[in-house]
């Protein structure tokens, strides 16, 4: 269990921190951007807010009717 | 994707929806309200009448508690539950629990209140209700998230939207910040004090984490994803990029949970720490200008919107005032400004130009849209919808304007010294050059307070309309049937 007295070194932590969240970061940017393929897959999520309007929902002459 | 027909009230659970929403509009009246008498009081002094009940120290977490959590709490539960059941395509897991939590919620703040006003605080900022109250919280919460992802997993739309991901962030968050913050150990079983878990200076940074991620998840997370939501609805075009919403939303929950150190600059607190807080906070304008581009660029090509939607322009209004404050603060966290600025009028106009400018406009806008959908009906006066817009922004502008002058000279002035090194002003000197500026912000919070009833008579008038069409319809079938 001594590797573990590694991580309570701050010195040790905050760089490896850094690391981890950085290439976290630069792997999400790279998911959402990198492949045009998947770029027009999530573009099309962007109509989910319209897909259960009503006839006339946008206009406003919607009829209770 | 998967496209469901809208079938309204069968399909959906709208009933809780209305009833949050039209609450956020009572608590928003009361809190309001209370917010400007104690900002009446500092300008006029009179107005406390001697008596405890009345004093400042206890009516304003009344007004905080009231904004916060009643008003902005009860439009986070209306929206919330109105979005992930329309973007999931689904009814609310439950309607029981739902109901649980709207009865559960109303009587956190009644009983909060009350507590106040007799004199009961644990006196941490944002969280002063005593710890049988904090159960009663966590009760509600956990039903609250527990409904909330059990309607996105019973979802017929296989992908779950962005505005979704910001309300869940905002549940989790706050269920965590607001366990660890009131960690303590109750006096007695009958009695409403208790003491903290933490001392000294880890209680301060316990407090301050909380106290900016309640700022961050709560007033910026939760409704950045109505903002997610409302802005496409309202403009009738979608969101302008899906991705960068993706990017802003885990850069925005990654980095705000580091920066509530920074309002512990110049303390006990370890420098380093508050170092860090700063560094984040600055990194963190980057993600909320994107989000905030991206809401504004939403308009691209329906610019003559603003024009004609009032409420459109309640929405752009708030995401400017998002951009805005989200300058200023990392600006603020700066130590050298800080330095400036802590302790001073400047902090509260700066929350004022987030809460007003931001989280109640995007508010506002969000309810302008929703409720008479809910209804089934069209708002009741556009004109007022116009008179109100001015009202609120005249107010914002007013409330801030007098705050960053108070703000400024405070700093100055307590920093100020004469030629043998004492301090050149008493710290009565600082009060009586603020009073013009106190019964400045008191006016711009009446106006704000005003354009508030204009709206709530607005939609009380919208749902009266709404209840008379529908039972003129009703009334009209009825009468086709019975001579079919």
């Amino acid at each position: 269990m001594e590797w573990l007295m590694w991580f309570s070194k701050p010195e040790n932590t905050k760089p490896l921190a850094l690391i981890i969240f950085f290439v976290t970061f630069i792997g999400i940017v790279i998911y959402v951007y990198g492949s045009n393929k998947r770029s027009a897959k999530l573009e099309s999520y962007r109509d989910i807010p319209f897909l259960d309007d009503q006839p006339g929902d946008q206009d406003g002459t919607k009829d209770k009717q | 994707m998967a496209v469901t027909s809208y079938s309204g009230a069968e399909q959906y659970n709208f009933d809780i929806v209305k009833k949050f929403a039209v609450m956020s509009l009572v608590w928003a009246v009361v809190g309001m309200f209370v917010g400007v008498y104690i900002a009446s009081e500092l300008a006029w002094p009179f107005l406390n009448f001697d008596s405890p009940y009345f004093s400042f120290g206890r009516f304003r977490p009344v007004h905080t508690t009231s904004v916060i959590f009643g008003f902005g709490g009860s439009a986070l539960f209306a929206t919330s539950y109105y979005v992930v059941q329309r973007t999931c395509q689904t009814r609310l897991i439950s309607d029981g629990m739902a109901s649980f939590t709207f009865w559960g919620w109303m009587a956190i703040i009644v009983l909060a209140d009350i507590s106040y006003v007799l004199g009961y605080t644990q006196a941490r900022e944002y969280a002063e209700m005593e710890w049988p109250i904090d159960i009663l919280i966590e009760v509600v919460w956990v039903t609250y998230l527990i409904l909330f992802v059990g309607t996105i997993m019973r979802r017929k739309q296989p992908h779950i939207y962005v505005a979704n991901w910001f309300y869940l962030a905002f549940i989790l968050a706050t269920a965590l910040l607001h366990t660890f913050n009131n960690l303590a150990m109750p006096i007695d079983l009958f009695s409403m004090k208790s003491y903290s878990l933490f001392s000294g200076t880890q209680d301060a940074m316990v407090q301050w984490w909380y106290g900016h991620n309640a700022v961050g998840f709560f007033l910026t997370a939760a409704f950045l994803g109505m903002m997610y939501y409302f802005v496409p609805k309202q403009a009738g075009r979608p969101i302008y990029s899906y991705r960068l919403s993706i990017v802003h939303f885990w850069a925005l929950s990654f980095m705000y949970m580091w920066v509530g150190a920074h309002h512990l600059h110049w303390t006990a607190l370890p420098d380093w720490t508050s170092s860090l807080a700063a560094a984040f906070s600055i990194l963190l304008l980057m993600p909320s200008w994107g989000g905030m581009i991206n809401g504004i660029m939403t308009l691209s090509g329906a610019w003559d919107k603003l024009r004609t939607d009032p409420v459109m322009r309640f929405m752009i209004v708030a995401l400017s005032f998002y951009g805005m404050s989200t300058f200023e603060g990392p600006m603020m966290s700066l130590k050298e400004v800080n330095a400036l600025s802590h302790y001073t009028d400047w902090t509260v106009g700066h929350v004022h130009s987030g809460a007003l400018g931001w989280v109640a406009m995007i508010s506002f806008g969000s309810l302008y849209h929703m409720m008479p959908k809910l209804w089934d009906t069209k708002i009741y006066s556009n004109k007022l919808v116009e008179v109100h817009f001015w009202l609120a922004t005249i107010g914002i502008v007013l409330y801030i304007v007098a705050m960053w002058i108070s703000g400024i000279t405070q700093g100055l002035m307590w920093r100020a010294f004469d030629e043998f090194g004492n301090l050149q002003y008493s710290f009565v000197e600082s009060v009586v050059a603020m009073m013009p500026f106190y019964a400045m912000r008191a006016i711009g919070g009446m106006f704000f307070l005003a354009g508030t009833m204009l709206m709530t008579y607005n939609m009380f008038m919208t749902i009266r309309q709404g209840k008379r069409e529908s039972a003129a319809l009703d009334a009209r079938l009825a009468a086709k049937m019975a001579h079919a």
